[in-house]
This record gives structure tokens, C-alpha cells and sequence, in this order.
């Protein structure tokens, strides 16, 4: 099991187990974490599990590809740090990510 | 008024189960007429995922929502179903008679014994751009769609997005606008690589800004704009900005069937899981905007949701008759209806 926190945007933590190759949005609609609305169930074709991941695991996390990248632009408030959960896939490497859930999903 | 447009069944979506339901009313001689907000058919699987592949469609290891839509529009081709597309359906009244008279939000008028409802997740609509703010200016300043370009002639307008809409709009709207600001968060684009390109060359003559940026916020009074803010790489800029139009793609909503009459839960329509009726006799919904005990909003259970519906369909269009229970592969008359003999 791999590490996750979520830190929604009243500052609650959430910390909770995650199967690897699930995806971050995944465990956070199973958590119940708030702000996390993924109203097109994981398939990127909508902007609403939008996250902006810890700045300590940018680099581990990875860029956005380009079809994820067109559907930020759909997203509030992007940052440079912000992807969309649903696209990061749970590993060891990731145990510990913190992503934080923006102010809301559009 | 305009004519009347009459048919058996008037069926409210053009996606999967929508266009599924054409099949199974068919078998039973109904005659179907789809009515859509997009501009072709296929609902959630044309707009938002033509290209992903769909694993849970029986008989298809793998087929992508775009295939499936071609596949269905084939299954029924023998049914000659009659298709209205970027239409939203408005009112409903019901005739003496006991067919129901639906209108559109562009006054057309459709009789029909029986409706099915298969609107998915509602009609896809505008998606309000995530800038504070905005709501008091819609509708008076902020547009989402051009329905007259004069409306926008001599105006400082911003154009949000970068998608086809967003650049195609750009480049037709730059002659008539006094001035015209393009904002997209960053330089890549979702929009046709010509389109860009042209825009490009028209900032290089300086005929219209591009900024990269949000939009954070927006200044004005009554209604009326009068500048926008951008949050770009170099910080916080205030363009003019009298008309703006963003194109931040679409969500889904009820909309007015929500008026209908019918019962709803949390914005679904409760059916019986045997015709999958609705709380009014005569109408039906089936798929993703339907709710009863242990429902999956997975199309092949809108597929089975259609087949029974259409026997209680066929009971209130012939009353009386008897309705016998055939299969498409032994039944002559059933291959005769679909063209396979003669």
C-alpha cells in the first residue's frame, strides 16, 4: 500500500492507503475527500478533480500529457504544479504524495 | 406557427441508448424522431470521448464511443428515424387525446404518443468560465456563443479558451471588433495548428493581442464591462474589454424537462424496472438519466432498458393488439423490417 495525503482547501488532512495503479482521483472519491467532484468518472474529458501536487513531488509526479494539459485549460486557477488526479496513476515512488485540493472544480 | 411534426415516438437524446431505442421501437413498427442539443448524433460518446475505447459492450472486446455511435447509426438505418439536432426540447402539454405536444427552445412542435427520454446526463450547455464575478454580466456583456456578429462590431472584445471556438471566433470577429484580446493560459492550443498559425500572423501586424493568462477578474457596472484582469506570467495586466466571450468547453444540465411534471430524484427520472415508465404514463427514460434500485449508468443497461420499454411502448400505441414475442434471427418479419430478406 502507498501513502497519500489530501489537503483539502478548508485544511483538512486526509491520509489514505492506495492500491498501486489505481489512480490519485480514484482514492479520493473512495476517501470521500471534498473538492474532488470527477464528474466524467476518470476518462479526462472534463476538469473536475483538479490538484495541485506538494511542491517536494512535482518532479516525481511528472508533467501532464497533452490531452491533460487541454483539459486544465478548462480548470480554475491553474498553477504550474496542478494536474488532474485522475491521470496519476498510484506507485511505490509516489508513497507520501501530497496533493492539495484547490478553492473549487470550476 | 410552424407545421407540426408528427410520429410515434419522440425520443429526447441521440446518444447510445437514444439511438438504440430507434431499433428496438422499430421491431414494433414505431416510427422514431430524435431530438438533440449537439449537432450530430452520438450524446457523451461523440462529445467528450469519440477516440477511448469502451470494454463493457457485449460482443466488442474493445470498440471506441465513436464506433459504437457509427455501429448504431447503421443498426437502425432500416428504420428511417427522422433526427433534429441543436435543439433543446422546452415544453410539454398533454392532448385530449393522450399523445403529448412537445415544443422546442426554437418553436418547433412535435406530436407523439409516446416520449422517451434519454437525455443522459442532461443537455450539454456552455460551461461557465472559472472567473469570479461573471454571472452578472452574462447574457448583457459576457456571451457563450455568437448569434449575430454585429452585436460585437466596434466593441474591445476578450476572447477566452483555446480551442476551435475560441480561435476561429478570434480570427472572424477581428474585422468587425474595435479590438480584439485573445487570453489562453498557455501558448500550446487545442484549436485546428492553421487557425493558430493565422492568429499568430495577424499579432505579428498587429491586429489583435494574445496574452497568455487567466482572466482573475472583471471590471464594470449594470451589466456592462469595461476591463478584464489577466493573471499572466509577468503578473496582473487590465485590458479594455467591452464584449467577452469565453469557450470553456460544455457541461450537462436538465434543463426544462426538469419542468415536466415528472417525478425526479436528485435530478433523475425514477422509472418502474419493468417498462421503465416514468411517473406520467406515456413517458418513458431510459439510460443514464434514469434511477431506480441498483441502477448502473452503463450503456449495455440502457440497451436492455430500451427492449422492454418498447413492449410497453407498443401497448399504447396499438392498443388491443397482441404483441408476440420474436427473435431477429428466426423471425421473417422481423428480417423483413430490417431489409435483410425480401
Amino acid at each position: 500500500m502507498t501513502k497519500l495525503t489530501f489537503i483539502a482547501h478548508d485544511g483538512t488532512r486526509f491520509d489514505v492507503d492506495a492500491e498501486n495503479g489505481s489512480t490519485v482521483m480514484e482514492n479520493a472519491i473512495r476517501n470521500a475527500v471534498p473538492g474532488i467532484e470527477a464528474e466524467c468518472g476518470g476518462a479526462c474529458a472534463c476538469a473536475t478533480c483538479h490538484v495541485y501536487v506538494d511542491e517536494a513531488w512535482t518532479a516525481e509526479v511528472g508533467e501532464p500529457e497533452a490531452m491533460e494539459e487541454d483539459m486544465l485549460d478548462f480548470a480554475y486557477d491553474v498553477q504550474p504544479n496542478s494536474r488532474l488526479s485522475c491521470q496519476i496513476k498510484v506507485r511505490d515512488a509516489l508513497d507520501g504524495l501530497v496533493v492539495r485540493v484547490p478553492a473549487r472544480q470550476g | 406557427m410552424t407545421a407540426i411534426i408528427k410520429t410515434d415516438v419522440l425520443i429526447v437524446g441521440a446518444g447510445p441508448v437514444g439511438l438504440f431505442a430507434v431499433f428496438e421501437l422499430g421491431l414494433f413498427d414505431m416510427k422514431c424522431h430524435l431530438i438533440d442539443i449537439l449537432d450530430r448524433p452520438g450524446g457523451q460518446c461523440a462529445e467528450l470521448y469519440p477516440e477511448k475505447p469502451i470494454y463493457d459492450i457485449p460482443g466488442w472486446p474493445s470498440i471506441s464511443a465513436q464506433g459504437l455511435v457509427d455501429k448504431l447509426l447503421e443498426q437502425i438505418a432500416p428504420f428511417k428515424p427522422e433526427f433534429t439536432y441543436n435543439r433543446m426540447v422546452s415544453g410539454l402539454e398533454r392532448l385530449e387525446d393522450g399523445s403529448f405536444r412537445v415544443t422546442t427552445d426554437e418553436n418547433e412542435v412535435f406530436e407523439a404518443k409516446i416520449v422517451v427520454i434519454a437525455a443522459g446526463g442532461g443537455s450539454f450547455q456552455p460551461k461557465r468560465p472559472p472567473i469570479p464575478g461573471i454571472e452578472p454580466y452574462e447574457g448583457k456583456s459576457v456571451f457563450y456563443s455568437v448569434r449575430r456578429m454585429e452585436d460585437f462590431r466596434g466593441h474591445d472584445l476578450v476572447i477566452v479558451g483555446g480551442g476551435d471556438s475560441a480561435l476561429d471566433w478570434t480570427l472572424n470577429l477581428q474585422p468587425v471588433a474595435k479590438s480584439v484580446t485573445l487570453v489562453h493560459r498557455r501558448p500550446e492550443f487545442r484549436a485546428a495548428p492553421d487557425s493558430v498559425n493565422k492568429m499568430y500572423a495577424m499579432q505579428e501586424m498587429k491586429q489583435l493581442e494574445f496574452q497568455v493568462g487567466q482572466v482573475t477578474g472583471l471590471t464594470g457596472a449594470d451589466g456592462q464591462l469595461a476591463s478584464a484582469i489577466i493573471k499572466g506570467p509577468e503578473g496582473d495586466i487590465e485590458v479594455p474589454c467591452t464584449r467577452m466571450l469565453p469557450f470553456f468547453g460544455l457541461t450537462m444540465k436538465l434543463g426544462p424537462i426538469a419542468e415536466w411534471g415528472l417525478n425526479l430524484h436528485e435530478n433523475l427520472i425514477p422509472v418502474d424496472t419493468e417498462k421503465f415508465q416514468t411517473s406520467v404514463p406515456g413517458i418513458f427514460a431510459v439510460g443514464d438519466i434514469n434511477w431506480y434500485p441498483g441502477k448502473l449508468k452503463l450503456i449495455l443497461s440502457g440497451f436492455h432498458e430500451v427492449a422492454l420499454m418498447a413492449q410497453a411502448a407498443k401497448r399504447i400505441v396499438s392498443p388491443g393488439e397482441r404483441i408476440v414475442f420474436q427473435y431477429t434471427t428466426s423471425s421473417t418479419s422481423l428480417q423483413k423490417k430490417l431489409g435483410v430478406v425480401d
